[in-house]
Parts: C-alpha cells; sequence; structure tokens
C-alpha cells in the first residue's frame, strides 16, 4: 500500500520511501523514512495535498508524492 | 566575533534574533543573494554581532535558503553557529543539528520553547544532550526573554576558546560508519586545502552534493575510489546513499531522545491548533474563511486604515507642498525651478508616497498571517489550482496582494524558496489588475458601457487572470521549463505573533520602499516632469501638447493604429500612467484640456465603445508602473529581465488589445 491510499485517522509505518532527486531528498530529511510512523491527518478541501502527522508534528506533501512512499499498517 | 543564528523555519529564529539585537539591525549584502540575511550587533556586547540565516531543514544545494545558509557558514567563516532548535518537536530540527556538527565550528544548541515542553509535562536533560552532542546547550524562550543571557555567555565561551563540538560522529558501527570514515579518510587533504571539515566533506559526497565535490576538485581516480565505497555500503545496508544517510541521523536522534527527553502529553498548543484548524483548512470551511479573512484584511488596507493614512499623508504633502510653493513665490524663484519642486519632486515623490500607509499596513497583516502560521495554511488549501500551471500554494498570497498592489505583492515573493517560483510569481503579478487602475476603468466605463459597468469591471479583472494564467501555462512549457520545487512544507502549530516581530518587519518594509521612492522613483518622476515641461528646443511649454512628451506620444501613437486608437493624446496618456495608473486619467484631462467631470463625454469624441474596449485591455495588461518596476528590478536581481518582463507585458498588451478589436470589428 503507498501512503496516499491510506485513510484519514490511520496510522501506518513507512517501508520504502521512493521518488528521486530533490524530493526524495526532502522526504528523508522531514524524517519521512522507513519504520516511522505516520497518521494520515486530513485531505485538502480541493481533494490535494494531504496533512501527516509525524515524529510529533504536521507535514503537508502531494497525494502524487505519497504514493511514492510505501506503507504498512 | 561573529556568529551564524542557524535553525529550521518556524522555530522561533527570527524572535531569538531580535531578542539578541534589539533594533540594532541591518540587512546584509552577501553576493548574488536575493534572500534576506541580517546582521545586528548583540545588545551590550560591543563589536560581537550576529546573522540571522535563513530558515533550513538541511545543508542541502537545492533551495535559495540552503545556498545561502552554507555559502555563508563554509566561505564567511562565522567564529561561532548559534542552532536554535524547536524544543516541542525536537527530533526532526535536531537532523540540521547534526550537519551542523560535522561542519566543525564552534557551536552552542539553544532549546527554544522549553517553557511550552515543561508547561505540558515534559522535559529536556540538558546534561545528557550535552554530552551526547558534545556541546554546550542552553534553553531558552525567546518569546519571554528568558535564558538570552546564557545563550550570549555560552556562545562567546566556544567562539573565544575555539571550543569545537566533541561529537561528530553519529554512525553505530557498520556499513555506514565504514563508509563515511574512508571517505572522510581520502578527501582529507582536499578539504583542508579548502577550509571545510573532512567529515562534512565526506558526507556531502555520500548524498551525491555536486557543489561540493566540484569545490573539492577530486580527480577521477579518487571518484571512482569514493564511488566503490558507497556502493559498498548501499549493498551491506540494503539502502541508496540517502535514504541510509538519514536513517543514520534519524537513528541516532531517537537514541540521544530516547536518553535526555521525556516528551510531553498532546500539548495544549497543539489541541489548540487542531481545533482550530478543523474550521481553518476543514472540507467546507477553509474557502469561506480564506475569502473572509483576506476580504477583511484587503477591506481593513485598502477600505480604512490604508487609506485614512494614506488621505493624511497626501494631504501632508499638500501642505508642505502649499507652503514652500509659497515660499517660492516670494522669494522670487524662477518658474522653471518651482515647477521642478512642486509638479516634479513634490507631485511625483508624493504620488508614491501615498502609497506607502498601505504597504505598511498590508505588510503588518502579512507578518501576522505568516507569523500565526496562517500562511503556511492557505498554500495547504490552494495548492491544487496552482499546480496546473507549474506552482505551488505558496505563490498565491503574493499573487492575490497583487489586486492591491503590485509593490508589496513583489516583495511578498521573498518568502517563496524557489528561484524558478519566485520569478514566475513576479512576472504573473503585472497581470493582475491593482487598484491604481481602478480610476481608470470607472472613467471609461461610465462613459461607454453605462449599463453594463460592473460586468466590464468583473470581465477586465477576469481577464487579467486568464491571460496571466496562458502566460504562465506558455513560460511553464518553455523559459522555467523544469521540475518545480517539490511541495513539502510543515504546518506548524498555531501561534501569536510576536508584536516585536511584527513591528520591525513593517518598519524594514517601510524603509526599503522610501529608500527605493527618493532614488529610481525620484528620479523616473523627474524625467517624466521634464518631458512634460519642456519642448524639443528646451523651452517651457505653454501648452502640453508641444511637450517632449506629447513629442513622443505622436511618435508612437502610429503604433496604436492598429488596436484602435492612433490618437496621440491617448498615447501619451499611457506614457504618463508609467509614474502611476492614476495618471492615465488626469493626463487624459489635461490633454484633452476638459475638467474631471466632463471628461467622460470627451473621450465620446476620441472613442467608439470598441476602441474604449481595446484601450481598457491595454492598460490592464501594459507596463506595471515605476514604483512596481523598481521593486521587480530589486528582487529579480537583473535589470535586462525587469526589461524583459517590461517589453513582454507591453507586448502581451498590444497582442490581446488588437484581439480584441479586429474580434469586435469582425463581429460588428
Amino acid at each position: 500500500m503507498t501512503l496516499d491510499q491510506v485513510a484519514v485517522g490511520r496510522e501506518v509505518k513507512i517501508v520504502k520511501v521512493g521518488g528521486e532527486g530533490e524530493l526524495r531528498c526532502r522526504l528523508l530529511d522531514m524524517g519521512l523514512i522507513p519504520k516511522t510512523i505516520v497518521r494520515v491527518q486530513k485531505v485538502a478541501p480541493m481533494g490535494d495535498p494531504i496533512e501527516i502527522h509525524l515524529r510529533g508534528y504536521e507535514l503537508t506533501i502531494r497525494k502524487e508524492d505519497a504514493g511514492k512512499i510505501e506503507v504498512v499498517s | 566575533m561573529r556568529y551564524a543564528l542557524v535553525g529550521n523555519q518556524n522555530c522561533g529564529k527570527t524572535t531569538l534574533f531580535n531578542q539578541l539585537t534589539g533594533s540594532n539591525q541591518h540587512v546584509g549584502n552577501f553576493p548574488g543573494v536575493t534572500v534576506d540575511s541580517k546582521i545586528g550587533e548583540i545588545r551590550g556586547e560591543r563589536g560581537d554581532c550576529v546573522v540571522d540565516l535563513p530558515g533550513i531543514y538541511s545543508i542541502r544545494p537545492y533551495t535559495n535558503e540552503e545556498l545561502v545558509t552554507r555559502r555563508f557558514i563554509l566561505k564567511e567563516h562565522p567564529d561561532g553557529i548559534i542552532n536554535i532548535v524547536d524544543a516541542t518537536n525536537i527530533e526532526r530540527n535536531l537532523y540540521l543539528t547534526l550537519q551542523l556538527l560535522e561542519m566543525h565550528i564552534p557551536m552552542v544548541l539553544a532549546l527554544n520553547m522549553m517553557d511550552e515542553v515543561r508547561g505540558n509535562g515534559g522535559t529536556i536533560d540538558i546534561g545528557k544532550m550535552e554530552e551526547a552532542l558534545g556541546i554546550p546547550v542552553v534553553a531558552i524562550s525567546a518569546v519571554k526573554n528568558e535564558g538570552i543571557e546564557d545563550l550570549i555567555h555560552a556562545v562567546r565561551e566556544v567562539s573565544q576558546r575555539r571550543i569545537y563540538p566533541k561529537v561528530m560522529d553519529f554512525c553505530e558501527k557498520g556499513a555506514v560508519h565504514r563508509c563515511i570514515h574512508a571517505v572522510s579518510h581520502q578527501v582529507e587533504d582536499h578539504a583542508e586545502r579548502i577550509g571545510i571539515s573532512p567529515r562534512f566533506a565526506a558526507t556531502k559526497i555520500v548524498e551525491g552534493d555536486r557543489n561540493i565535490i566540484e569545490h573539492l576538485q577530486l580527480s577521477e581516480n579518487e571518484l571512482d575510489l569514493m564511488e566503490h565505497s558507497i556502493v559498498e555500503m548501499e549493498r551491506d545496508s540494503e539502502m541508496d546513499r540517502n535514504a541510509a544517510l538519514a536513517d543514520m541521523r534519524y537513528a541516532f536522534i531517537e537514541r540521544v531522545c530516547g536518553q535526555a527527553v521525556i516528551k510531553c502529553r498532546e500539548s495544549r498548543e497543539h489541541r489548540r491548533s487542531v481545533q482550530i484548524d478543523s474550521v481553518l483548512t476543514g472540507k467546507y470551511l477553509a474557502i469561506p474563511s480564506f475569502l473572509l479573512i483576506m476580504l477583511l484584511v484587503f477591506w481593513l488596507t485598502f477600505g480604512v486604515i490604508g487609506t485614512f493614512l494614506s488621505d493624511l499623508l497626501s494631504m501632508g504633502i499638500d501642505a508642505l507642498s502649499a507652503a514652500v510653493e509659497q515660499a517660492l513665490v516670494e522669494y522670487g524663484i524662477n518658474p522653471v525651478v518651482k515647477s521642478l519642486v512642486i509638479d516634479g519632486i513634490f507631485t511625483g515623490v508624493g504620488s508614491v508616497l501615498s502609497f506607502l500607509p498601505i504597504i505598511v499596513v498590508l505588510f503588518f497583516f502579512l507578518s501576522i498571517l505568516e507569523d500565526s502560521g496562517y500562511m503556511a495554511r492557505i498554500a495547504f488549501v490552494m495548492d491544487r489550482p496552482l499546480r496546473k500551471i507549474g506552482l505551488s500554494g505558496k505563490s498565491f498570497v503574493a499573487m492575490l496582494i497583487g489586486f492591491g498592489c503590485s509593490v508589496p505583492a513583489v516583495m511578498a515573493t521573498r518568502t517563496l524558496s524557489s528561484e524558478r517560483d519566485k520569478k514566475m510569481t513576479i512576472l504573473l503579478i503585472p497581470f493582475i489588475s491593482c487598484s491604481a487602475k481602478i480610476p481608470i476603468y470607472a472613467l471609461f466605463a461610465a462613459a461607454f458601457f453605462r449599463q453594463y459597468k460592473a460586468l466590464v469591471m468583473m470581465g477586465l479583472y477576469v481577464l487579467g487572470i486568464l491571460v496571466g494564467i496562458l502566460c504562465a501555462v506558455i513560460l511553464n512549457k518553455t523559459t522555467f521549463h523544469g521540475k518545480p520545487m517539490p511541495f513539502v512544507m510543515e504546518l506548524p502549530n498555531y501561534r501569536f505573533p510576536s508584536a516585536k516581530s511584527v513591528l520591525l518587519l513593517m518598519w524594514d518594509k517601510a524603509k526599503d520602499f522610501v529608500q527605493r521612492a527618493f532614488t529610481v522613483i525620484f528620479i523616473a518622476t523627474l524625467i517624466i516632469w521634464f518631458l512634460q515641461s519642456f519642448d524639443s528646443r528646451m523651452n517651457v511649454v505653454t501648452d502640453s501638447g508641444d511637450s517632449l512628451l506629447a513629442m513622443i506620444g505622436k511618435l508612437i501613437a502610429p503604433a496604436f493604429m492598429p488596436l484602435g486608437f492612433g490618437d496621440w493624446r491617448v498615447a501619451t496618456a499611457l506614457i504618463s500612467g508609467f509614474s502611476a495608473k492614476e495618471a492615465v486619467v488626469s493626463t487624459l484631462g489635461v490633454l484633452t484640456g476638459t475638467s474631471m467631470s466632463r471628461l467622460g463625454e470627451t473621450l465620446g469624441q476620441i472613442f467608439t465603445p470598441l476602441t474604449a474596449a481595446s484601450y481598457l485591455v491595454f492598460t490592464l495588461l501594459y507596463t506595471p508602473c515605476v514604483a512596481a518596476v523598481a521593486t521587480i528590478r530589486r528582487e529579480m536581481g537583473s535589470l535586462w529581465k525587469t526589461v524583459g518582463i517590461v517589453c513582454m507585458q507591453c507586448g502581451v498588451a498590444w497582442i490581446a488589445a488588437f484581439l480584441v478589436y479586429n474580434a469586435g470589428k469582425l463581429f460588428g
């Protein structure tokens, strides 16, 4: 499963972070690395991007990019 | 001593900077930089200054902020680093700390918002933290001005006595450890030659940081050897290089936090934020509340406070100008000099200065929106529509301000971290019809489209936006082709903005604008005055139709023939509109020799409804006023690009007006 498919309010664990270049570095720097627990907090009113909660803070990423993060529940 | 203040965004860095320096600060001029970095002298410490570097999350070579920060630390060799971290969000904040430690510069960690951590039942063991990181750690609260003295003392101590961080090795024994040590051994000589720490050079090589690798001037052979170690690490750790390093850092942070941090329960601040967000980013309420907030800001700025202050200021300028005029007349000064002072300087600079209150008030609200954390939410809510034209939600606010005035709108693009997004947003702002064009629309709409007045006004705004979007799409495919900045953005907890920060920002923007008003804009208004007041033989004109400006108007008028308005007076009005858009109306009045109240009728003899529409479209889209151009020049950092933008705007305006006129002719 990828992070963009996770229902709002659910907690999942990151397995693998895909993407490339700047985007990927950015995701890793913000703490989205394997084994991190992430909760999907909210979807923006227009359906994209999403808000996630991890490591005690809130982050927003686009669904397209969330699709590159593999997770398990 | 010179210290660098480094930290994440939203960690209270600017608040700390203001506490450290008071109002004793100025914008630093570092070469090739359009991102602000301020320098200030530390209060009570003569000769010690601190540089407020832009907020970053990691030392990568991607965003403007990152480039500025790392260039400063590597090239300017600060004596010490103050690394401020948000104690309520310590894990992610320490990620940057580890990279700073690798740079091997005397450093102090300032744990900000410790009061919030304690207030929610958490705690951080300072002693264990110091031991784990090998640098002094000071708990502070920037907002409450607590712990600042201790912080200053600590950073002086490490800087004067050149006490370097004791810990630089964050990797547990294993594949990553082996690789980093092998590479840092190989790179040692090169790194020392260019004056950077081998460990920092090594991790940057592993991350594949082009910038640093080029700088190190490694031979093919050395690069191959290093690549070999890195590939080996990737194989052994079963992770690629970037993931392996991020994992190494976060694993270390988790160990440190496990020992030294007792996490608080969900904080009051966080709960409050979630509650506020249930409205402000809620599914149904987000957009209405956004519109409401922006409407309120606009109404207050342009409708109530700004206008009041602007009127007050222009009354003051008028009174001063009248007094000066009288004094000059009594003195019996040459009428040309009098005209220069009164019609040139006072009228010109005065008209621009009367924008000042609007700009200050607008930035007052903007800094509140920014500091409170709402700006990030706007970007979150508005990202989707903007992505279609290759921008992100962050550009939205700047574009919105453009409806008020292009000058603060362009100034507001400074918060965009990607150079590409910033330039593209600046390019699009002039297409958004600013409030100074309203008098022109109102005049023409009343004269030619009486029944459809509102519709015409609305249509012009929409047309501006549509043309802007069209240009964005074209630019996105051509000049600005390439990847837009990834949209990975923190949504910080809502906080009360600090009055000091808000006031300092207003002061900054006001100073910036006044400086420009008295340099570029001053010269531009003088030129326009000169062109208006003299004829080609350098005689003072009595009939404004003989002036140099009118001559130029006559010269360029044929260019507007295909658009349906070849009259020289109309063309001249467009030129004077460059000083300020309102001037189009007053110039039309002067040149046709009619009073404002009868101007509509007179225009009826020059224009047909169709040519009026064409003229309106042209004024909507052609070059921004001199104040806006000066601001664009400053933010773009290039005269040629600015000239390019002006030419592009005029070109687009001409084409659009041409299409309107000819389509109108076709359909009768």
